[in-house]
């Protein structure tokens, strides 16, 4: 019955009702506030209806279109919280838009609504309507302090996405083409009983599996099509950044596991070659993101890189999961762990960055000399969050990269470890040259400081907060990422 | 469940800390007592540890003051301490070095309220590695370290700070990455993470090869340790260090790397550890003569006694590698000895640059008249270095010595074992070298208004030397404890 299974919607719907409603408020109040409260008040009622749904048994709606599974729940929850600490950070920023801040909420709210679907979708045409509506809103979020810098940043987010979105479309239509189904189950299905079976004798497929790789690549910015994401992150507002950094890729990562190992995860002949494709393309990704980093002066590019590094060891859960035939969910858990970490990790990052970048009216690493002296919780929360970028304890980073390694050692790919954790050693070059410039440089001015207000101060001790959890007692939080990875496709 | 001795003295600088922290505006004086408070009471309750420990036989390779939680049930990971005999003389030796530390900091006026807690969370973290049992808990202390020491260097230091304490964090990154990449080969091995269970490790079907997982460990203490050619980051990192971070850092974070050779790589791997123990004994003697031979050129006293480390921490890697047990004993002996020793050492090269503000050799002489509490003391570290008997340097190298010498498992070990003690000659060269060009010959007029050691260092310093003549006059204090921990090494190596 169609009209019951909207029930399952009920996230999305109020999400969406919201959305409307910020529209809506936004054309009779002067106090801009409020909307954000509205938008708050739109993501936790959103996350209670998620919540509610957590444990209850796999199913698929609207004739397997969309799924409804703890690993879907655990990715809405991530993003609207991600979105919620978003919006809190916000309040320092959105007085540089002049116009347009219902919109900003509403596009926001809109945006998630659009990976809420998108981590849910088990069908190509759905995940490819979802992609859409999550990404054309971000494309017009990207703009929006309307100055040069932002508006080239829209663009080519909006034109190498398009182009992304095409090579995508070109991947599901040839999968599509040689299996002659959508729905993700349904292609295993016809893999299972495949005649002839065997990569290399189906070029079609191979091309369509690579295809698949490459646009789904662009979303979650692995080498190569990682080339917009610096200039996107440092022209974009400061918040959108974030939000870009942590829930999109979170999003394009669900995807892409949904995607390869529901459809593609089995047979052997099949996941073993995805598997070897990711193990290398996250062997380059964390090594370019890396080595380019150091060479930054802008620390939203220098995130910006850090970030396609951080992809690369999110990579080497997905290889793990490539490798893993039949065996244990422990790349799949290990992934959606790290995720979680590297979620709270560098939204605080960022937040802190807005934070700073209030205070200062610079993004430049140079100018944050003297940071732990003018604002020293700021710079503390800061501090403590590229620790755990690094991957230092006392932090979710430490225990992330231990977890998410030890399954990749598991299946045979200690060469990649081996890679991973040299590139760890690279990061902290770059990651403690701001620590360095925050504590020991002098403050190059003595100007009253621009508070923060106690909306972003909320979210930057929550995001702290969470990154010491997770670090400290992980226990819990891994048994929820390993619950959220056993029901997929299972 | 009986009183947790060890989270105790774990976590009670991390306690002082947090007192410190949470204080708002807190007098500089009142940082410094609640530091000295925290530190003190967790010496009380290692000394307590110490002698509650059971030394009778039947505790030969037992853990004692066990503790043990679930901490990461995903990979098995627990919250689990205990100490035999090879931690319980480091555990000590951090915890008088905590408080020492403390002492020498007392004139720190830059940013007193950070610079203790770090001081006192670089504490904690070097007690944790010492007292871990679980591989990720190991770990995970072993690069809390970094963080602490990252700053005291590159705030508080002098010099060239901000290059040597990224070199230093690098270094020790590179070497904790190759040895997370053995810890992983030997869980998927063994599916455990516990170190007693894996000593000596026997696996039929390994993950990799025993040997590569070995080299693995072994890369990453070896950086620590260090030795030659991985030893670089130390003298820069000593140099430029504020002085209780250097005293830690030799005192106490070096041994970390012995240790860990220790537990971690001949327990868990002993016939890799016999078959590699030539090549291995071998490059202990280049690092007991290379050390030497370059301490003896340098100009700048906090350099040398940085330098001399690395030679000594060579004879450290002869006794483990001799694979026997007198000269196991040694060298855990030898690494409490230059704990203290060390230590003593850069306290003094401390003082005598607060005093004198010069460090360089050429610059300095005279010394004796203006300072004779100093000179006393400096005196007394150097000949313990070189090893007078009637000092802890005396009783650990000779130990060392007898023990390699008499190994009959490794091959060439008589030849290394030579070599070695021509170091303790150079050793005499150098510091002899030393306290003479700093403290005697003319005195220097510009030195004329230069105080002694006020009450505060008397106190530090003396302590120090307290500790190495008890050490050096009644070495089986600690060599009855260390045995208990080397025993059943002995025992997996089949002898």
């Amino acid at each position: 019955m169609m009209i019951s299974e909207l029930r399952f919607l009920a996230p999305e719907l109020s999400l969406l009702g919201f959305a409307l409603l910020v529209i809506l408020v936004d054309l009779l109040v002067k106090q801009k506030r409020v909307l954000a409260g509205l938008s708050i008040a739109g993501l936790v009622v959103s996350a209670g209806f998620t919540v509610a749904m957590w444990g209850t048994p796999a199913t698929d709606i609207f004739y397997r279109m969309l799924a409804v599974d703890n690993f879907a729940i655990f990715f809405k929850l991530l993003l609207l919280a991600a979105a919620g600490l978003i919006i809190l950070a916000s309040q320092d920023y959105v007085s540089r838009f002049k116009r347009f801040q219902g919109e900003y909420y509403a596009l926001v709210l809109i945006s998630a609504l659009g990976m809420m679907l998108l981590v849910a979708a088990a069908d190509l045409i759905a995940i490819y309507v979802a992609l859409e509506l999550s990404g054309i809103s971000l494309y017009v979020l990207a703009t929006f302090l309307k100055d040069r810098k932002s508006t080239e940043a829209g663009l080519k987010y909006l034109l190498l996405g398009a182009v992304a979105s095409a090579v995508l479309l070109y991947g599901m239509a040839l999968i599509f083409g040689f299996t002659g189904r959508t729905c993700l189950v349904c292609i295993a299905e016809y893999f299972q009983g495949m005649p002839g079976a065997g990569l290399l004798n189906n070029p079609a497929l191979l091309m369509g599996m690579v295809l698949l790789a490459a646009g789904f690549g662009f979303k979650i910015a692995c080498f190569p099509f990682q080339m917009w994401v610096p200039d996107v992150y440092e022209g974009a507002p400061t918040p959108i950044t974030a939000y870009l950094s942590v829930a999109s890729k979170a999003a394009g990562f669900a995807v892409v596991l949904r995607v390869f190992f529901v459809a593609l995860g089995s047979p052997e002949w099949l996941s073993l070659n995805w598997g070897v494709l990711f193990a290398a393309l996250s062997a380059i990704t964390m090594t370019v993101g890396n080595v380019v980093a150091i060479l930054q002066n802008n620390i939203k590019r220098m995130l910006g890189y850090s970030s396609i590094a951080q992809a690369g060891y999110l990579m080497v859960g997905l290889a793990t999961v490539g490798m893993a035939v039949g065996g244990s969910a422990v790349g799949q858990s290990g992934l959606l762990f790290f995720i979680m970490s590297y979620a709270v990790t560098n939204l605080g990052a960022f937040i802190a960055v807005i934070a700073i970048s209030n205070k200062i009216n610079s993004d430049e690493i140079s100018d944050y000399a003297g940071m732990g002296k003018r604002a020293p919780f700021i710079a503390l929360a800061l501090t403590f969050c590229l620790i755990s970028l690094i991957g230092l304890p006392p932090t979710a980073g430490l225990i992330a990269k231990i977890y998410i390694f030890s399954g990749a050692v598991q299946h045979g790919l200690l060469w990649l470890v081996i890679v991973a954790v040299i590139n760890s050693c690279i990061s902290a070059f770059y990651y403690l040259r701001v620590v360095k410039v925050m504590w020991t440089g002098t403050p190059a001015s003595k100007v009253k400081e621009v508070p923060s207000s106690w909306a972003l101060r909320v979210a930057l001790a929550l995001c702290c907060l969470f990154v010491l959890l997770l670090g400290v007692v992980p226990g819990g939080f891994i048994g929820i990422a390993e619950a959220a990875a056993r029901i997929l496709g299972s | 469940m009986s009183f947790p001795y060890l989270s105790a003295i774990l976590f009670l600088p991390v306690v002082g800390l947090i007192v410190i922290a949470l204080l708002p505006k807190p007098q500089q004086r009142t940082i410094k007592l609640i530091a000295l408070i925290s530190t003190l009471a967790s010496f009380a309750l290692s000394i307590a540890v110490f002698c509650l420990f059971d030394r009778s036989a039947g505790f030969i390779g037992q853990i004692q003051f066990q503790e043990q939680l679930s901490w990461i049930p995903a990979i098995n990971a627990f919250y689990h301490l205990g100490i035999d005999g090879l931690s319980l003389p480091l555990v000590i030796l951090m915890t008088f070095l905590g408080v020492l530390a403390v002492l020498v900091s007392w004139n720190v006026q830059l940013r007193p309220k950070e610079y203790f807690i770090w001081l006192l969370l670089l504490e904690t973290s070097i007690l944790g590695v010492f007292c871990s049992l679980d591989m990720v808990l190991f770990f995970l202390f072993w690069e809390l370290e970094l963080i602490p020491m990252y700053f005291l260097i590159s705030v508080w230091g002098g010099g060239r700070k901000e290059y040597s304490a990224i070199k230093y964090v690098i270094y020790t990154l590179v070497g904790s990455a190759m040895m997370l990449a053995g810890i992983l080969s030997i869980y998927f091995t063994t599916g455990s993470l516990n170190m007693m269970e894996l000593a000596g490790l026997d696996a039929a079907r390994p993950f990799i090869p025993l040997a590569a997982m070995f080299f693995l460990m072994l890369v990453g203490f070896a950086i620590k340790l260090p030795v030659f050619p991985l030893h670089t980051w130390l003298p820069d990192a000593h140099t430029d260090a504020p002085t209780a971070a250097s005293v830690i850092l030799a005192g106490s974070l070096l041994k970390m790397g012995g240790y860990g050779m220790i537990r971690l790589c001949v327990s868990i791997f002993p016939a890799v550890a016999l078959q590699y123990a030539p090549l291995l004994t071998a490059l202990a003697a280049v690092s007991v003569l290379y050390g030497a031979a370059v301490t003896l050129r340098q100009k700048d006293l906090k350099r040398l006694i940085a330098y001399s480390s690395v030679s000594h921490m060579g004879y450290v890697l002869l006794g483990i590698f001799a694979l026997t047990q007198v000269s196991l004993t040694g060298a855990v002996l030898q690494m409490f000895s230059h704990g203290i020793i060390t230590g003593l050492l850069f306290a003094m090269v401390g003082l005598v640059y607060d005093k004198a503000h010069e460090r360089n050799l050429d610059n300095l002489g005279g010394l004796a008249r203006q300072m004779p509490v100093i000179v006393a003391v400096f005196s007394i570290a150097g000949l313990a270095s070189l090893g007078l008997p009637g000092t802890s340097g005396f009783a650990a190298e000779f130990i060392t010595f007898v023990g390699s010498y008499s190994s009959t498992v490794v091959e060439g070990i008589r030849v290394y074992t030579l070599l070695g003690v021509f170091g303790i000659v150079l050793t005499a060269g150098y510091i002899l070298w030393m306290l003479q060009r700093v403290f005697y010959g003319p005195p220097l007029d510009k030195f004329n208004k230069v105080p002694d050691a006020n009450n505060v260092e008397k106190v530090c310093i003396f302590s120090f030397v307290a500790a190495i003549m008890l050490v050096g006059i009644y070495p089986a204090i600690l060599t009855d404890v260390i045995k208990l921990g080397v025993e059943p090494i002995m025992r997996l190596l089949g002898s």
